[in-house]
Formats: structure tokens, C-alpha cells, sequence
């Protein structure tokens, strides 16, 4: 049981990160059909920004008093930075190629993929480099199973973020026109919707999230590198296909599923750990053999 | 009319070529280029440039059978790497000590293409009848299991360490040579170009027949092409296993080149990301371009990526300039493979995506857009 427990937690805060990464990748190809490779490494490149951040503020030396507004900071400025950099790459690698032929922006996608992982191999070289925890540590005590308390801020941050994203696109206008231009980008253009800048917003929050998901993964693992957004970008975008692409909720969902099949694969199974990566793309082939619409998604005809 | 305006006016512009002078000067370029290359390893004494030129043969027919997919039918495949390790394993596992199975080269070139193919329509027909783009991130799922489970099935495969000692392709003797290939690069190159050529003219004859055109008209739009009663599953199905098995061919060949298999040897970045550069580099749906998009990343990768630090740091060291020295410039140059890929993918589809040789008709629709055909008739015929 308390086994069970431990995994669970851990498959819930990895699922946490997987989530917020997901939901970059769910509203970029609600809105304009295209898989954004180089999302895993907006993630990475997110994580390195907090990084910084952390640096340049001191804050692993910082009074108790100070951190908390310190963390705030640092995951406020980490955002906006790493929203800016999604909409200029949006601005120069995808925007000139959305009349192309799909296979065009693809390409591009997976080369700026590479471009990321590049700058950051560059400037960070190849070794894993540590990450401050910023989170409190120390664990509840539930008797039945000890939970950590990092491990409960991580998911409730994910949770926080996701819930003001919801409402952000149920409830505002500018989140009325992103489903507009989603449902259908035309109509939405009659309708006096700026389309550019509905797209940009996008991918500006799509990048932000990830950013989050980038810093949260540092405090978890405590390490971070420059390759990591390919893999994570993979189970992410395999948690976005699981909940059923495009839907918001349903990349959440995906996101906590994912987490926990591998925690439970890798904690369950004998040497699961070096299979789990094969078990969640087994899954994505899975899934869109027989359920390509995912868990919540819904059956679009093709254009 | 001009040769780009459709396939008939195409048709009729070329049967001239073949007649006259002209037509037969076009062909003397290649005659030139095919002695050269038969004559290369006669003429060049240095056995490690055969061998070089052995190894590029692989790339060239990697590239040619991503082109299939990605070039023709417009389907784009980022696992590619996947069954060319499906073809070095299954030599491998089949032709080596690890069992102690010796099964000829000859006949497994052919059945580990034939295994590969399977893997392909195996991965492929499910996610085929999907839109485009979800075969890319399925073939880049797949990319990744498949050195994994090698990697992770040690008792079949030697797990990490690989299998070391693969057989090496037998002939009967001839002329004073005893007909092993042992580690002499020359019968090998010679192989990988004979395969090479053949290749050639296999998919220069698929692409103008019934089959190659299906594809080019899916890849346009796969919508009309259903509707004028191509089959387009079965259609992308095959372009898929045809590269597929292409994959596997090569990975046998390389298996038994290098000796060794070892699952690091086919990673995203190491093979699939490297393939889908040359193609499109050179010019997706151009063989010419894909020919000399491979030789030219292979180039830049096992020759000018690896010099290039010691060029700079013997430059910084002769200008005796201390800042130069210690910006260590040499050191970045070296890792950055992944910048001048990436740079190369982005760099190209925005700004050329025809590629350095483009295929006439490919131009026009990547230029005029395939939204409107009205504009690539235009275009083609103005």
C-alpha cells in the first residue's frame, strides 16, 4: 500500500509536468493543425531561463521570507520570456509557411527543434547541470502512506495553472477567439477576429505553460540538460494524442495518466524503468490505432 | 507549352530530347561520372577513401528510400532509422557468432529488406488511414522503441555492447581474388554501387508509372486523389514499406561493413534527423538533389565537422592571438551538429524549399502552393 502510494505521487508530479508541457503542444494543433516539434525544447530552454533567473537573484541563499516572492518572480519572468520567445518562433518559422504544403512546416519544426537543443548545447555544453529545489521539503504523514510536500506544491501549481487556463479560454474574449479560430479560421477572420495575434497569443501561453513545466522538472529531478525536451516533449505530445488532441482537458488528463503508467511500469516491473519510454510510445501507436481521437476529443473531417 | 504545365505536356516535350545531338550530349556528364566512379578505386591508392566512399554509398541509399516517402508521397517519416536497425540486427543476429548462425549475406540482404517491409506495412496501416502528420510523431515513436528494445533485449542482441564479429559477404573466387570481403573496402564499394544504380533505375521507373504518379498526386492533395479513385492507403502503404525495405537493405550492408551493431548507432539524431537532412537538402522528390544532399552532409559530417577544430585552433595558434585561443572556438565548432541541422531544416524550407536540385514539378507547387492549382498552372506556363 505505501508502495503504491509512493508511486502514485510520483506519477502524479511527473504527470504534472508532462500535463503542462501537453497543453502546448493540444493548443498549437487546435489552432493550426501543426505539431510543434520544437515544444519539448521551449520546455527545456524554459527550465534554463528559471535557471537563470535563480542565479541572478540568489535565491538558493535567499531568507524564507524573501523566497517565496522570489519563486513568484521567478516563474512570472521565466513565463513571460520563454511566451515571447513561442511567438517569435511562431513569427519566423511557421506564419511565412501556413499556405505551404503541410510537410513544409513540419520540417521547419523539427529544425528548430534542433536549432534549440543547439544554442543550449552550445552555451550549456552536454552534462547534466543541478538544479536548486526551491520547494519546501520534509513529507506529510498520512500513516498509510508519506507524502512529500514538494510533491504536493508541484501538482497543486500544475492544477493552479491549468484551472486559470480553462477559464482564461472559456471565459475571456480573447480565449473565445482562440476557439474561434480553432473551429474554424476563416469564419473567425469574417467574424473581425485578428487571427495573427489570436495565434501568436497561443503559442505565447502554450510556451509559458512549458516554461512552468520546465522549472517545476528542475526542483523535481534537481538536474537539468540540454536533450531533455526531446524525450519529454515525446511522452508529452503522447499524453496530448491519450487525452485527444486539440482538447484542453483532455491533455491534462493525458498528462496524469501518462505520469502515472510510468512510475507504475518503472517501479512495479523488474528493470521497468528502462522499458517504460517503450511502453508510453507503445501506447501512442496504440491509441492511434484505435482511438485516434483520444479519451475527449472529438472526430474532425478533414479539410 | 512548357514541360512543367501537366504530365502529358511533359510527356510530349521530352520524346525529342531523346534524339539528336542534344539529347545525347545531355548524357555525356553521367557517362563521365559513371567511369570516374568505376575507375575510382583503381585509380585512388588510398584504400580509407574507398572506404569513405563505401560508407557514403549507405547514405545515398538511405536517402534515396526516405525520398520515396517523403519525396513522392509526401508522408513524413521521422523513424527512419528504425528499420535500418531492424536490417542490421536481423543480419546480425542471423549472420554472427551470437548464435552461431551463418546465414549467406547474399540471400539476407534481400530477407531483411523483405523484414523490414513488414515492420513498415505493420507500423504503417494502422496509422496510414490517419492525417499526414500523425505518422511523423508514430514513425518518431517507433524510432525510439526499436533501439530500445535492442538495446534492452540483451540475450538476443548483446544489449548495450552490441553484436561484435557480423559475417562478411562471400564470393566465388575469381581472377587471383579469393572472393572474401573481409575488411577490403573495394568489393564493398564496388557492391554499394552496383545497388546504387540498380535502385536508380527501379525508382526512376516506379515514379513515372501508375504507382509514382498515385503518389505525387496524394502528396498534392490527397482529398482529390481519393476522389479520382486512387486507393490511398494501400498507395502510402506501399511508398512506406518500399522505403522501409530500402532502410533494411542498407542496414545489412552496414551491419557487415562495419563489423559491428551496437543500438547507439541508430538514434534519432545519429540516423533519422541525419537522412531527412540530406533529402531535404538536396531537394525532396529530386534523386539527383537527394544524391548530392547525402554526399554533402556526409561530407560536411565525417570530414569537415571533424577537421574543422583542428584547423581553427592551428589558425588561432599560428595568429598566436591569446583571446582567440582562449575563446576555444574549436571546442563549439565541434558540437555544433545539432545548430547546423537545424539551421539547414529551417533554413531551407523557408527560403528554398525546393532544395539546392529541385525536380521541375515539385518547384512549382512549393513555390505556387498547392491550395490553388490555377496559380501552379500559371506559374508553370508563364
Amino acid at each position: 500500500m505505501r508502495f503504491f502510494a509512493d508511486q502514485l505521487i510520483l506519477g502524479l508530479t511527473d504527470g504534472a509536468i508532462f500535463a503542462l508541457i501537453a497543453l502546448g503542444y493540444t493548443m498549437v494543433y487546435g489552432i493550426i493543425e501543426l505539431i510543434n516539434f520544437a515544444h519539448g525544447d521551449i520546455f527545456t530552454v524554459g527550465g534554463f531561463i528559471g535557471l537563470t533567473l535563480i542565479g541572478i537573484l540568489g535565491l538558493q541563499h535567499a531568507p524564507p521570507a524573501l523566497l517565496i516572492p522570489g519563486v513568484i518572480l521567478v516563474f512570472l519572468v521565466a513565463m513571460s520570456l520563454n511566451g515571447l520567445l513561442g511567438v517569435a518562433i511562431e513569427r519566423v518559422a511557421y506564419r511565412p509557411l501556413r499556405n505551404a504544403p503541410r510537410l513544409a512546416p513540419l520540417i521547419t519544426a523539427v529544425g528548430i527543434s534542433f536549432i534549440l537543443e543547439g544554442i543550449l548545447f552550445l552555451l550549456k555544453g552536454p552534462n547534466q547541470i543541478s538544479y536548486p529545489n526551491l520547494l519546501p521539503g520534509g513529507s506529510l504523514n498520512l500513516g498509510f502512506a508519506s507524502i512529500g510536500v514538494g510533491n504536493i506544491f508541484i501538482i497543486l501549481i500544475a492544477l493552479g495553472l491549468m484551472i486559470a487556463l480553462n477559464q482564461f479560454i472559456q471565459r475571456t474574449r480573447v480565449g473565445r477567439a482562440m476557439r474561434a479560430t480553432a473551429q474554424d479560421r476563416d469564419a473567425a477572420r469574417l467574424m473581425g477576429i485578428n487571427i495573427n495575434r489570436t495565434i501568436g497569443i497561443t503559442f505565447f501561453i502554450g510556451s509559458a505553460l512549458a516554461a512552468a513545466g520546465g522549472i517545476i522538472y528542475g526542483f523535481d529531478y534537481q538536474t537539468i540538460d540540454f536533450s531533455l525536451g526531446f524525450r519529454n516533449g515525446l511522452v508529452a505530445f503522447t499524453a496530448a494524442v491519450f487525452g485527444g488532441i486539440g482538447n484542453v482537458v483532455g491533455a491534462a488528463l493525458g498528462g496524469f495518466i501518462i505520469g502515472i503508467i510510468i512510475d507504475f511500469v518503472g517501479g512495479y516491473f523488474q528493470g521497468g524503468q528502462q522499458w517504460s519510454d517503450v511502453v508510453v510510445f507503445s501506447i501512442l501507436i496504440l491509441v492511434l490505432v484505435f482511438r485516434p481521437t483520444g479519451l475527449l476529443g472529438m472526430r474532425v473531417p478533414e479539410k | 507549352m512548357s514541360q512543367r504545365s501537366g504530365p502529358p505536356a511533359a510527356a510530349g516535350a521530352r520524346k525529342p530530347s531523346h534524339f539528336g545531338a542534344l539529347g545525347r550530349a545531355r548524357y555525356i556528364p553521367y557517362l563521365l561520372l559513371g567511369v570516374g566512379l568505376l575507375l575510382f578505386p583503381i585509380l585512388d591508392g588510398n584504400r580509407s577513401q574507398v572506404d569513405v566512399a563505401a560508407f557514403a554509398g549507405v547514405w545515398v541509399l538511405l536517402a534515396l528510400g526516405l525520398n520515396i516517402v517523403v519525396g513522392y508521397a509526401g508522408l513524413l517519416d521521422l523513424g527512419y532509422a528504425a528499420f535500418f536497425a531492424i536490417g542490421s540486427y536481423a543480419f546480425a543476429i542471423l549472420a554472427s557468432g551470437q548464435f552461431n548462425i551463418h546465414i549467406s549475406f547474399w540471400f539476407l540482404l534481400f530477407a531483411s529488406a523483405f523484414i523490414a517491409a513488414i515492420f513498415g506495412v505493420l507500423l504503417g496501416a494502422p496509422t496510414l488511414r490517419l492525417r499526414g502528420d500523425y505518422l511523423a510523431i508514430v514513425t518518431l515513436g517507433f524510432g525510439e522503441i526499436v533501439p530500445r528494445v535492442f538495446r534492452n533485449a540483451s540475450v538476443f542482441t548483446g544489449g548495450v555492447n552490441g553484436i561484435v564479429g557480423v559475417d562478411q559477404p562471400k564470393l566465388p573466387a575469381v581472377f587471383g581474388w579469393s572472393g572474401n570481403f573481409g575488411f577490403n573496402p573495394i568489393p564493398y564499394y564496388y557492391l554499394i554501387l552496383g545497388v546504387i544504380v540498380l535502385s536508380l533505375f527501379l525508382i526512376n521507373n516506379l515514379r513515372n508509372s501508375r504507382l509514382g504518379r498515385a503518389w505525387m498526386a496524394i502528396r498534392e492533395d490527397e482529398v482529390a486523389a481519393a476522389a479520382t479513385g486512387i486507393n490511398t492507403v494501400t498507395t502510402k502503404l506501399l511508398a512506406f514499406a518500399l522505403g522501409a525495405s530500402f532502410s533494411g537493405f542498407a542496414g545489412t550492408y552496414y551491419a557487415s561493413k562495419l563489423f559491428i551493431v551496437s543500438p547507439e548507432s541508430f538514434s534519432f539524431q545519429a540516423v533519422s534527423v541525419v537522412v531527412l537532412v540530406m533529402v531535404v537538402l538536396g531537394g525532396m522528390g529530386s534523386m539527383r538533389g537527394v544524391i548530392v544532399g547525402a554526399l554533402l552532409i556526409y561530407f560536411i559530417q565525417s570530414y569537415v565537422l571533424i577537421q574543422l577544430p583542428g584547423w581553427i585552433v592551428s589558425a588561432t595558434d599560428a595568429l598566436n592571438i591569446d583571446f582567440l585561443t582562449k575563446l576555444d572556438i574549436g571546442s563549439y565548432v565541434q558540437r555544433s551538429n545539432f545548430l547546423i541541422f537545424g539551421i539547414i531544416l529551417a533554413g531551407i524550407m523557408l527560403l528554398r524549399p525546393q532544395g539546392l536540385l529541385p525536380s521541375a514539378q515539385r518547384k512549382v507547387e512549393l513555390e505556387g502552393g498547392t491550395s490553388d492549382e490555377a496559380v501552379a498552372d500559371l506559374r508553370g506556363t508563364a
